[in-house]
């Protein structure tokens, strides 16, 4: 062990002693490992970093082309035609983005909590063994996966066979609702942790007062938990905001600004992946858009995850 | 008040109860019915999605399918050997990078970060926020600095490599934290008692007593790592390669790659061998997904 240095400072001036520790092979080791842990974990600052500065000056390059205004409110998404048919409004895929996603939204969220509540307070502890690994496994497919579903099933099959709507091969409809089945276990288990959290004694006191297991579930458990739930939904939507080749494969490549679902949809990271997939010259505005939609669907989940950290810091109840 | 009286207030409380009750029991019914329904049709999404390209699949496999290459002309032909190796690889080099830098952030956020000072505060927050970026956005991180820019590595192996790790870094840090965090203090404490300095303690104590947890998140990351597409698309991977990739400098393919090109075929000879190449990236996930389930019931520490 390293001894303090006992470097009696004239003992004549009031016998300072100086007791700083002189660094020992050991200390300086320990330094250096410090330091070493503190720059792997500046690695993913980096990455952040990384991600706004691709994202950042090249949408400035982007923008110097293309006014704001025109790109943010313009309804005309076509940068693939030339001169004057080349438009640059991004509203479509924005649009479709957020359609697509609502689709996802209106079927992952009466499910998932449902699939939330029933696990944490119906289900028998044989039944959740069962049920949870299923959610993990629905979880764990690869989006590309789903895609092939929904292109070779659920739209041919289903939605024209069984329901008969008439869907184009490529349509919102199919990709939506796949895209909905894809992000009910991310709400169900983000929902079911929280309300899991909810500690047994305020269960235990309105089951007290009488309150039936409906109540409490919906009532009691529910409301407590609320901080966790709304956190889940939102986790989901980003998930459902930032899917890809689900969209690619299913929702077809046209920037549509219409409501009909059963039309062929682009959303904001769909077009991403098809326009960079075409060998583009970097710098050509081809290759600029690129950087100024994924920018675009950077803020925007970005604005989502930080909503959602900050409401279960914020209004997360601590149970004793 | 007369026994009597007691009595028949209590019947009185009796015949009333069970009317309110009555309601109640219906709508309880109605709900268990709707939360069945809900996991029921969660469970027949994923028997569905299973039956489909398992059933469209089925036909194509065969070991001839697996050690060919792809071919665009003839579908009887078209194999995914240069997608099952890039895949193998990525997921190689992934790993390489991610456990490292994964665990040692971790340990340190743990360990020993104090979490009142500002910086600290930036990585734990940064890091969750990344964990919520797009996989299409790493996409674009890869294109813009590695493929071209200021690493300019062109669309090689290696690229795809880097853009999977620093996509699935957030997910093995956040479990590798969880791990850390429940070896008890009691242990770093006695460690740290006997004479150990800190990294003393988290080598010889508190990692070998977190290394199952911290191996089971690694294998989930990887498992999420090789089923990604829209990151290799953006970074420019290669479709139906007809060579395996032949060092980190290579062109390179990957299952989700090669599926996806599938998908797209018109003809619905090469769809089917999506279903195929499909079967065979499932059949990985599940081998390594069942490899971290033993390693949790083997490994895992009871404090």
């Amino acid at each position: 062990m390293a001894e303090p240095r006992l470097a009696a400072a004239s003992g004549a001036q009031g016998g300072r002693v100086d007791l700083t520790r002189t660094p020992t092979r050991r200390s300086r080791f320990e330094a250096g490992v410090r330091a070493a842990l503190m720059a792997a974990a500046a690695v993913s600052v980096l990455t952040t970093l990384l991600i706004v500065g691709s994202l950042v000056f090249e949408t400035i390059d982007f923008l110097g082309e293309v006014p704001i205004g025109d790109y943010l409110f313009g309804t005309k998404w076509t940068p693939q035609f030339a001169g004057d048919q080349q438009s640059f409004g991004v509203l479509p895929l924005i649009w479709g983005t957020v359609y697509l996603s609502l689709i996802a939204l209106v079927v992952a969220i009466p499910l998932g909590l449902l699939s939330a509540i029933y696990l944490s307070e119906y289900a028998p502890s044989r039944v959740r063994k069962v049920v949870k690994p299923v959610l993990e496994v629905l979880a764990g497919v690869p989006t590309i996966v789903f895609g092939y579903f929904a292109l070779t099933f659920f739209s041919p099959e289903v939605l024209n066979g069984v329901f008969g709507l008439g869907v184009g091969v490529f349509n919102g409809l199919g990709a939506g609702l796949i895209m909905g089945l894809l992000v009910l276990p991310t709400i169900a288990s983000v929902a079911e942790d929280a309300m899991s959290a909810v500690p047994a004694s305020l269960r235990e006191g309105a089951f007290g007062l009488g309150a039936s297991k409906l109540q409490v579930s919906l009532r009691i458990v529910f409301p407590a938990a609320l901080s966790g739930i709304v956190a889940a939904l939102i986790l989901g939507a980003s998930r459902a905001i930032g899917e890809t080749v689900l969209v690619l494969v299913a929702g077809g490549q046209t920037p549509n600004l219409g409501l009909d679902p059963t039309e062929s949809f682009q959303t904001m990271a769909a077009f991403i992946a098809a326009q960079a997939r075409g060998d583009i010259p970097a710098g050509s505005i081809e290759y600029l858009t690129i950087f100024a939609v994924g920018f675009t669907l950077f803020v925007l989940t970005l604005l989502l995850n930080l909503v959602s950290i900050r409401l279960v810091r914020k209004y997360r109840q601590v149970y004793e | 008040m007369t026994g009597a009286q007691i009595a028949a207030a209590a019947r009185r409380q009796t015949t009333v109860i069970p009317r309110r009750r009555r309601g109640e029991a219906a709508s309880a019914w109605g709900f268990a019915g709707l939360m069945y329904g809900a996991v029921g049709l969660a469970f027949l999404g994923l028997a569905a999605i299973i039956w489909d390209f398992a059933g469209d699949g089925a036909s194509v496999l065969s070991w001839d399918f697996v050690t060919s290459f792809p071919s665009r002309v003839i579908p009887e032909n078209a194999g995914i050997e240069s997608a099952v190796v890039g895949t193998i690889y990525l997921m190689l080099i992934c790993a390489a990078l991610v456990v490292p830098i994964g665990v040692m952030t971790a340990v340190y956020l743990e360990e020993y970060a104090d979490g009142t000072r500002w910086y600290n505060r930036v990585i734990e927050v940064n890091i969750q926020n990344l964990a919520g970026v797009p996989s299409v956005v790493y996409g674009i991180l890869g294109l813009a600095f590695i493929v071209r820019g200021p690493l300019s590595m062109g669309p090689v192996l290696l690229a795809g490599g880097i853009t999977l790790a620093l996509l699935v870094l957030p997910v093995v840090v956040i479990v590798a934290r969880e791990a850390i965090r429940a070896v008890p203090p009691s242990i770093r404490e006695a460690s740290l008692a006997l004479g150990a300095t800190q990294w003393q303690t988290i080598w010889k104590q508190v990692l070998p007593g977190s290394v199952a947890g911290i191996a089971t998140g690694v294998i989930l990351a990887l498992s999420r790592a090789i089923g990604e597409t829209a990151p290799l698309l953006v970074v420019g991977a290669g479709v139906s390669l007809r060579f395996n990739p032949d060092g980190l400098d290579s062109s390179f393919t990957a299952l989700p790659i090669q599926i996806f090109a599938w998908t797209q075929d018109p003809n619905q000879e090469f769809v089917a061998r999506a279903a195929g190449a499909i079967c065979v990236l499932m059949i990985i996930l599940l081998l390594m997904n069942s490899v971290a389930i033993w390693l949790r019931n083997r490994y895992e520490q009871k404090w």
